[in-house]
């Protein structure tokens, strides 16, 4: 198998008494879709926060490309090319669909409009904007300039998706990006997720559907008790097999790379 | 591609146009949206009704272009104020320290013209350095530190006042003996005439800032990380805000429009008095931001609304002045204001779908 792209070594978080990661070992190979399951509270959440600088390890090493990364926030991250949907999604609702697309990244207007006055280029931003949404299929949204807040949980989660897709270059991460959508949006992340992967990005999901996950990721990262237990091959393994690793009802015995 | 489930076969015949619907909102509701869109109507309104109120009452005496030119003239300072308050409002926070940092610029400005014998353009830079400083002090403080704003500047609004008050002992600069020297120090009180209406530069000035504002707070990036960390704080920084950052811009900035204020004031007064450092110029300055529409929560109004709430005041005061009122009826419906304004803010905000 190739060098991975992302990986990590005894990564350790403490939130006072609580161990969130406990020397925990990750690894993410180029092109793939990785996904991660666990049970709640197994610290899932807090492995992708390290991996993307908005938290910061107590120990560990972390490598992008095999050079070691130490993010300490996460526009570094995202300059690096790690893109992220958080589970609380990280959108300003009272500002519009399109300034938290491009909330850090703003695109300024050409010329001295641009370099002198700073202006920003609204009509390229809600350009893209609306773009970026149609592709997700989200075509309900009427108003590309509507706050955040008037949105309805889904559509909201489909602008966090839409942002971490359409500015992903190295690793793009979804923590439970299909929790809030309904049937046909869910299905729309998940292609998405097929077709980011086809622009050769390789994709950790953050998942408790299990028949999502088992479409669509290529290796299965079971996380329990803040550390990885093990890597399944979702093709050589049942649904309840991973349920039952995760829950901590059987032991597995092979482990995967 | 990805093997849809079972059920999910149906999809590919679901609807693919945009969404259409009848517009099945109530008046209000549709007030309550065209509010939140356009946060600076409310303070419009109220500034359109009391003119047209006073205009009645008082006719052409009140209604000339001198009078509302004076009004102008009056609110330049507190006005200016206002601006820089917005900013700090905006991130959820308040600045208690703005008044007492503009008092003590104006006092350094004129020490070091009087006492220290300094070019006044050097004076003027030292007095907007001073006002800068404090204001980074309270960024600093908030951003770093992680300390509630109210608190640091409360703090710094009695460390600033106490170190004004002790390094001017409290001494009075005549206009006089400052105009004797050099003309710069009262260049905002310049004024000219359009007709009955007397502009003073002082006016131009907070007009001026007001419109750089708006510029920024809506086309520039900085303005749009103004308003998203005072939105949600842990979004911003999750989407790549460097929120420390913002904050401490954002307060040192309110701190060098003190200092502009300091300048205008100047012009204004005439002389310089430390002693103006008692005064609730930060308490007006609030007043006016909320009267303003600017959601002390952070993250929403618009800054037109701001010099709307300004003129509010000064309309009102004004006004009731003319009607000979007893001057304890501004404060009252001063206050009757600010608590409306918070409500309307709170109605607006429940707005939804
Ligand atoms: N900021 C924090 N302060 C204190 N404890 C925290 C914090 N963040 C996470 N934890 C704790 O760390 C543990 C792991 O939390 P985490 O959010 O990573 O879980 P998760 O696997 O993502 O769960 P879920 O499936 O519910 O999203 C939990 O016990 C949680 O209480
Ligand atoms: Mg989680």
């Amino acid at each position: 198998m190739a060098e991975p792209i992302l990986t990590a070594r005894g990564l350790t978080k403490r939130y006072g008494r609580v161990t969130a990661l406990d020397n925990c070992d990750f690894d993410l190979y180029p092109g793939e879709i990785l996904a991660v399951i666990g049970d709640n509270g197994a610290g899932k959440s807090t492995l992708i926060k390290a991996l993307c600088g908005a938290v910061t390890p107590d120990e560990g090493e972390i490598t992008l490309e095999g050079k070691t990364v130490n993010f300490a926030n996460p526009m570094q991250a995202r300059d690096a090319g790690i893109e992220t949907v958080y589970q609380n999604l990280a959108l300003s609702p009272a500002l519009s669909i399109a300034d938290n697309m491009f909330m850090g990244r703003e695109i300024r207007k050409p010329g001295i409009m641009g370099s002198v006055f700073r202006m920003l280029d609204r009509a390229a931003m809600e350009k893209v904007a609306r773009d970026k949404l149609t592709e997700l299929g989200l075509m309900t949204i009427q108003n590309i300039g509507q706050a955040v807040e008037t949105l309805s949980g889904g559509q909201r989660q489909g602008v966090a998706v839409a942002r971490a897709a359409a500015f992903g270059s190295k690793v793009v991460i979804m923590d439970e990006p299909t929790a809030a959508l309904g049937v046909k949006e869910s299905r729309r992340v998940l292609e998405l997720i097929l077709d980011v992967k086809k622009r050769g990005l390789p994709i950790i999901l953050i998942s408790h559907n299990m028949p999502h996950v088992f479409e669509v990721a290529d290796r299965v990262h079971i996380h329990r008790l803040g550390k990885r237990l093990c890597v399944i091959d979702p093709k050589k393994h049942t649904m309840s097999d991973a349920v039952a690793y995760m829950t901590g009802a059987k032991v597995p015995e092979e482990v995967m790379a | 591609m990805s093997q849809p489930q079972e059920f999910e076969k149906v999809l590919s015949g679901s609807a693919s146009s945009v969404a259409h619907f009848e517009e099945g909102r109530s008046p209000l509701q549709r007030l309550q949206h065209f509010l939140h869109s356009n946060p600076a109507m409310v303070p419009l309104i109220v500034l359109v009704v009391l003119v047209v109120f006073f205009g009645i009452a008082k006719g052409e005496k009140f209604f000339s272009a001198y009078t509302l030119t004076l009004i102008m003239q009056q609110v330049a300072v507190v006005g200016i104020l206002a601006a820089a308050q917005t900013l700090v409002v905006l991130t959820a926070g308040i600045d208690l320290a703005i008044g007492v940092i503009m008092v003590f610029a104006f006092v350094i400005m004129g020490n070091a013209v009087l006492h220290y014998g300094m070019p006044a353009p050097i004076a003027i830079v030292m007095g907007f350095a001073m006002a800068g400083f404090w204001g980074w002090v309270n960024g600093f403080l908030v951003s770093k530190l992680k300390l509630p704003p109210f608190i640091v500047t409360l703090g710094t609004w009695n460390v600033v006042m106490a170190i004004c008050l002790i390094y001017s002992a409290n001494e009075t600069l005549r206009e006089a003996d400052l105009t004797a020297i050099t003309g710069w120090l009262h260049f905002y009180g310049l004024n000219f005439k359009v007709g009955k209406a007397v502009v003073t530069l002082g006016v131009v000035a907070m007009i001026l800032l007001y419109v750089a504002l708006w510029y920024m707070l809506n086309n520039t990036a900085f303005g749009r990380h103004i308003y998203a960390v005072g939105d949600d704080m842990d979004a911003a920084e999750l989407s790549g805000i460097r929120t420390s950052r913002v904050l401490i811009g954002t307060y040192a900035l309110a701190g060098l429009i003190a200092g502009l204020a300091a300048w205008v004031s100047i012009g204004r007064n005439g002389s310089i008095s430390p002693s103006t450092v008692v005064t609730d110029y930060n308490l007006q300055a609030i007043t006016a931001t909320v009267i303003g529409g600017i959601s002390l929560f952070g993250g929403r109004g618009s800054i037109l609304g701001v010099l709307f709430g300004t003129l509010i005041v000064g309309v009102m005061s004004m006004g009731l002045n003319m009607m000979n009122a007893d001057p304890q009826w501004k404060v009252l419906l001063t206050g009757v204001l600010i608590i409306g304004a918070v409500a309307v803010d709170q109605w607006i905000r429940k707005v939804s779908g």
